[in-house]
C-alpha cells in the first residue's frame, strides 16, 4: 500500500484537508475519503462526464485528476451547486422540465451547465449542445436537458 | 404534445399533468443514493479476474500468490459455489438456467467470451484487490472462437457447450449444436399466398451486438451474516428477481435473502440477471465482512448486456393494389455464450404493426463466443423492425405507394389475428398513423442534396406480471405510499398520481418510497413497459381499498350503514344527509381517536395490457466526404393509452429513440478475428452525444386501454422499435443506397455509396 498525504483544498468554499494515497483519482477521494458521492464513476476515463467537478472555475473530469493535484486549489462539486436550502436555477429547471430519469448523470450534467453558464450566462441551444457533448446520458436523448439549461440560463439568478 | 383520438373532455384532476417527481430533489442534489455509493463499517473491497480469451479450457487456477498479498482476505472460483440443478429460472423479460448462471457468474471448466469472470478477489481497498488480480495465476488451453451467427449454425463448427442440443418442436436433438433452440410459427399459408402476390421482396439483414449503455455500472454489497442470512444493496431492476436467483444459487431460504434497491443508474433490461452479488456473497462467507463489488466500464462493456447481433432473412409479398399478404422468415439471434436470445419476441413483433393474414416465421437462438445476452428494451423486437420495415418501405417504393399510406393501408386494428394466434384488443395503430400522415413534420419541404425523409412503425407486446403496494393514511391527510418496484425514470410519479387521483387528492400529498424484498409484498420486475401500467393499477386498487376503509369509517362515526356513505371527488358524505361529509384530511385527522389505522393494500396481476406502438420519421443528412449521417429533425408518434404523467412519456419516447439512433449509425460491437472484443470504453463504443441529435418532438396519440382502470398503455420500450429502419430507410432516400447491415457507420456510408476502403 502507498503512503498516504495531506491534501488541503478549498471545496464549495470550505477549507477541507484529506489524506489520499498518490495514486487515488479525485473522484476516489471524493467519494471514499470525503463521503462526497454525488459525483459518479460512469466510465472511469474521462468519456462520460458523470464525476464532472469545476476546478478553479474549470470543468474537469474528476476520475483523470489525481487527488493529490487539487492542494491549494478551489473545488466545486454538485454537493456546492445549491445555497442551503435555495437550489440553484439549474436544479430547478432540471425538475420542472423532467431532465432526468435515472438521475445518474444528473450531477454530472449540473456541474458541467454550471461552468457553462458562469462563462456564457446566455448561451444558445448550439452552444448549449457544443458544451455538454462531453456528458453522456442514456435515458433522455438530451431534449429535455438542453431545454432545462437553456430555462435556466434565462433566471437572473443563474449566474449570481 | 398530446393527441387524444376521441374528443373526451377532461376527466382526471391529476392524471395528465407534469407534476415535479418525489424523488427529483435528492437526485439534482447529488444526494441520492445509488448502488456504489454504500460504505459500511469493516466492508471489503472485490475485484473479478477476467478471461483474456474468447473460448478456452480452464487447466488450472493458481490463487496461493494473490491470497499472500497484504490486505487480501479472500480468493474465490467456480468451485466455492454450491451445486445446482438444471432448472430454468424466469427473469421476468427472459429466463435462465440455473447452471449456466452459476458458469457465469464465474467461469466453470471454460471460459467462453473475452471478459468472462474467472476468480475473484476481497481484500481492504480497491486497489489491493486489483493489484492482487495480477498475482493469480490461470492456465488455459486455447480453442478456436466462434464469433458469427451464421458460422456458428454450420456443422463443423467450434462447439461451446458439448451438452447443448437443439431444442426443436419440443424435442432436443441428438447431436452437439450450437442452435439451442429453433422455434416456427405459421399463420394461414404463406406459400400459397405468394403465389398471388405481384410484388415480392426478398432481403438479408444483419446487426451486431449493441449495448444498453446505462451510465451507472453494476454494483453490489454484500454481507453475509453468522446466521446465514444475506443482505444486498445494490442497483437492481429487479429486487425480488436478485432474491430469487440468489436464494437458487445458493441453496438458502428466500426469507434468508434481503435485497435494499438503492437508486439505479439506468438498466433498459440489462440490470435483471445477476453477476456481482453472487461472488459478493460468496466472498462475504469466506471473510465474514460485507463485501463490495462495482465493476468499471470495461467490465460493463465486456461482461454484461448486451444484446443480440443478428442474421435475418426476410420475403415480403403484396398485390398492386398494395395489400400486404404474405411473409416468410428466417431469424438468427446471437444468444452470447448462454442461450436465451430474444428471437421469439423478434418473431412474434416483427409482423405487429400489419394485418397479414399469411406467414412463416422461424428463429434461431444460437451460442457464440461472446457475452450471454441480456434483455434490451422491447427484447428482440428492434432488429426484426428493422427487416421488417425496410422490405415493407421497398414494397411501397415499387408499388408507388406513400409509405406512410402504405403502412396505414395495412395496419393491423382491433380484431387483427396476430402470428402468435391471439387478437389484438384495441390499439392505437390506427389513429397514431393518421396523426404521422397529417403531421406538421411529414408534410413539410425537405430540400437540399443528400438529404432524406424516412419512416417506420413498431410493435411491442408490454407486460402486466405481479405488483403489490401499500399505502397507510396519516393524520394531516398525506399518505405514505410503500412500493417495491426500482424506480427508473419517474415511476414514483406515475404510480403516486394514480392513487392521488383515485383518492381525489393532491398528487402531492402521496408520498411514495420504494423498500426492501422484507418490506412489501412481492414485485416483478421494473420491466416489460409494466410498472406504470402494473403498479398503477395496484395503486388504484389500493386506493379504492383507502376508500371503502373511510366510508366505512364515517359510517361508524355518523352511525350509518356503509351503504349509506359515499366517496366522491376526496369527499367522504352521507348519501341522504348533505350536513354530513368530511374531505380527505379532515377524517384522515380522526382515524386515530374513532379506531385502527387505516391501511390499503393491493396485489395484483393483469394482463391486459393492450400493446404499444410506435411510428418514428427522421430527416437525415449525408456528409458525402466523411460518410457522416446526421438527423436533422426527428418526431416520434405512440400511443400511451393515457399518459400518467406526459413529461416522463416523452422522456420515454425520446430516449429509447435516441438508442436507437444510436443503434442505427455507431454503436456495434467490434471484434478481433481472435474473440477479443476492441471496442470496450465509451470513447470507442460511441453512444449519441448532445451533438449527434437534434430535439426529439413527442407525439402522444392516446387511444386508452380499455383492459386498465385509467386506460394506461406501457411506453418505455417500444420508442426504440421503430429508429433502425426509420433511419435506414432515410439514408436510402438521401443516397439511393439501402443499408441492410448495421450500423450505417460512416465507414460503411463510404464504402456503399464511393467503394472507398
Amino acid at each position: 500500500m502507498s503512503e498516504r498525504v495531506q491534501i488541503q483544498a478549498t471545496i464549495n468554499g470550505e477549507p477541507v484537508q484529506f489524506l489520499a494515497e498518490p495514486r487515488q483519482s479525485l473522484l476516489e477521494a471524493l467519494r471514499d475519503e470525503l463521503g462526497m458521492t454525488g459525483a459518479k464513476e460512469g466510465c472511469g476515463n474521462g468519456n462520460c462526464g458523470a464525476c464532472n467537478v469545476i476546478l478553479d472555475g474549470r470543468l474537469v473530469d474528476s476520475c483523470i485528476v489525481l487527488a493529490a493535484e487539487v492542494e491549494g486549489r478551489l473545488l466545486t462539486t454538485i454537493e456546492g451547486i445549491a445555497q442551503g436550502n435555495h437550489l440553484h436555477p439549474l436544479q430547478q429547471a432540471f425538475l420542472e422540465e423532467a431532465a432526468l430519469q435515472c438521475g445518474v448523470c444528473t450531477p454530472g450534467f449540473i456541474v458541467a451547465a454550471k461552468a457553462l453558464l458562469d462563462r456564457t450566462p446566455h448561451p444558445t441551444e448550439d452552444q448549449v449542445r457544443h458544451w455538454l457533448a462531453g456528458n453522456l446520458c442514456r435515458c433522455t436523448g438530451y431534449d429535455k436537458i438542453v431545454r432545462a439549461v437553456l430555462r435556466a440560463s434565462e433566471s437572473t439568478e443563474a449566474n449570481a | 404534445m398530446v393527441l387524444e383520438t376521441e374528443k373526451k373532455q377532461k376527466k382526471y384532476k391529476v392524471i395528465g399533468t407534469r407534476p415535479i417527481r418525489p424523488d427529483g430533489l435528492d437526485k439534482v442534489t447529488g444526494r441520492a443514493r445509488f448502488g456504489a455509493d454504500i460504505d459500511l463499517p469493516g466492508m471489503l473491497h472485490g475485484a473479478i479476474l477476467r478471461s483474456p480469451h474468447a473460448h478456452a479450457h480452464i487447466v488450472r487456477i493458481d490463487t496461493s500468490k494473490a491470497a499472500a498479498l497484504p490486505g487480501v482476505k479472500a480468493v474465490v472460483t467456480n468451485a466455492d459455489f454450491p451445486h445446482v440443478p438444471a432448472e430454468e429460472l424466469s427473469l421476468g423479460e427472459g429466463a435462465v438456467n440455473l447452471v449456466h448462471l452459476r458458469q457465469n457468474v464465474l467461469a466453470e471448466d471454460k471460459v467462453l467470451y473475452h471478459g468472462h469472470a474467472v476468480a475473484a478477489v476481497a481484500a481492504t481497498s480497491a486497489h489491493i484487490a486489483t493489484e492482487a488480480l495480477r498475482l493469480i495465476d490461470v492456465t488455459y488451453e486455447l480453442l478456436e472462437p466462434v464469433l458469427d451467427v451464421r458460422d456458428a449454425m454450420k456443422q463443423g463448427s467450434p462447439i461451446l457447450h458439448a451438452d447443448l442440443r437443439t431444442r426443436d418442436m419440443g424435442k432436443d436433438g441428438d447431436i452437439p449444436s450450437n442452435i439451442a433452440s429453433h422455434l416456427h410459427f405459421e399463420l394461414g399459408d404463406a406459400d400459397h399466398a405468394f403465389g398471388e402476390a405481384d410484388v415480392v421482396i426478398e432481403r438479408e439483414f444483419t446487426t451486431r451486438m449493441v449495448h444498453q449503455g446505462y451510465i451507472e455500472p453494476h454494483n453490489a454489497t454484500v454481507s453475509w451474516d453468522e446466521d446465514d442470512h444475506l443482505t444486498i444493496w445494490m442497483s437492481t431492476q429487479g429486487a425480488f428477481n436478485v432474491r430469487d436467483q440468489m436464494a437458487r444459487l445458493l441453496r438458502l431460504p428466500v426469507h434468508n435473502v434481503r435485497v435494499v434497491p438503492m437508486e439505479i443508474g439506468g438498466g433498459f433490461g440489462g440490470k435483471i440477471s445477476v453477476y456481482l452479488p453472487p461472488v459478493g456473497a460468496i466472498l462475504s462467507h469466506k471473510t465474514g465482512r460485507p463485501v463490495k463489488l462495482v465493476m468499471n466500464r470495461t467490465e460493463v462493456l465486456e461482461a454484461t448486456g448486451p444484446t443480440s447481433g443478428s442474421y435475418i432473412k426476410l420475403k415480403m409479398g403484396a398485390t398492386k393494389d398494395g395489400r400486404l399478404i404474405a411473409a416468410r422468415g428466417e431469424l438468427a439471434y446471437e444468444a452470447g455464450a448462454f442461450p436465451g436470445s430474444p428471437v421469439g419476441a423478434g418473431c412474434m413483433t416483427m409482423l405487429g404493426p400489419y394485418d397479414i393474414a399469411n406467414a412463416t416465421i422461424d428463429g434461431y437462438d444460437v451460442v457464440v463466443n461472446k457475452p450471454r445476452v441480456a434483455a434490451y428494451r422491447a427484447p428482440g423486437a428492434p432488429i426484426s423492425a428493422f427487416a421488417c420495415e425496410s422490405v415493407v418501405d421497398e414494397l411501397a417504393e415499387q408499388l408507388g405507394i406513400d409509405p406512410l399510406q402504405f403502412r396505414l393501408q395495412n395496419a393491423s386494428k382491433e380484431g387483427t389475428r396476430q402470428l402468435r394466434g391471439t387478437t389484438f384488443p384495441p390499439i392505437g395503430n390506427v389513429a397514431m398513423i393518421k396523426a404521422a400522415l397529417a403531421s406538421d413534420h411529414y408534410n413539410a419541404p425537405l430540400e437540399g442534396p443528400n438529404r432524406g425523409r424516412g419512416v417506420a412503425n413498431g410493435f411491442w407486446f408490454n407486460a402486466g406480471m405481479q405488483s403489490s403496494l401499500n399505502a397507510s393514511v396519516n393524520g394531516d391527510g398525506t399518505v405514505s405510499l410503500i412500493e417495491g418496484n426500482t424506480d427508473i425514470g419517474g415511476t414514483r410519479a406515475s404510480i403516486a398520481m394514480q392513487l392521488a387521483e383515485t383518492l381525489g387528492i393532491p398528487m402531492e400529498a402521496v408520498r411514495p418510497t420504494v423498500v426492501d424484498t422484507d418490506s412489501v409484498g412481492y414485485n416483478a420486475v421494473t420491466g416489460g413497459s409494466r410498472i406504470t401500467f402494473a403498479s398503477g393499477w395496484a395503486a388504484y386498487e389500493c386506493g379504492m381499498d383507502i376508500r371503502r376503509l373511510m366510508c366505512a369509517r364515517a359510517a361508524a362515526i355518523w352511525d350509518l350503514g356503509e351503504d349509506d356513505v359515499e366517496y366522491v371527488d376526496g369527499v367522504i358524505r352521507a348519501r341522504k344527509d348533505a350536513a354530513k361529509k368530511f374531505t380527505f384530511a379532515e377524517l384522515a385527522g380522526r382515524i386515530n381517536s374513532t379506531g385502527a389505522p387505516i391501511i390499503g393494500n393491493a396485489s395484483v396481476s393483469p394482463q391486459t395490457v393492450g400493446g404499444a406502438f410506435a411510428l418514428h420519421i427522421a430527416d437525415v443528412e449525408v456528409d458525402p466526404e466523411t460518410g457522416k449521417v446526421q438527423v436533422l429533425r426527428y418526431t416520434a408518434f405512440q400511443d400511451p393509452g393515457t399518459a400518467i404523467h406526459p413529461a416522463y412519456v416523452e422522456g420515454q419516447m425520446q430516449g429509447g429513440a435516441s438508442q436507437g439512433i444510436g443503434w442505427a449509425l455507431n454503436e456495434e460491437y467490434y471484434y478481433n478475428a481472435d474473440g477479443t472484443l476492441a471496442n470496450a470504453s465509451f470513447l470507442d463504443y460511441r453512444m449519441p452525444t448532445t451533438l449527434d441529435l437534434p430535439m426529439i418532438d413527442a407525439v402522444m396519440v392516446e387511444t386508452p386501454n380499455p383492459g386498465h382502470p385509467y386506460g394506461v398503455r406501457g411506453v418505455g420500450e417500444v420508442p426504440i422499435v421503430p429508429p433502425l429502419a426509420t433511419i435506414a430507410n432515410a439514408v436510402y432516400r438521401a443516397t439511393g443506397v439501402r443499408f441492410r447491415d448495421l450500423p450505417i457507420s460512416p465507414r460503411r456510408v463510404l464504402k456503399e455509396t464511393q467503394g472507398l476502403e
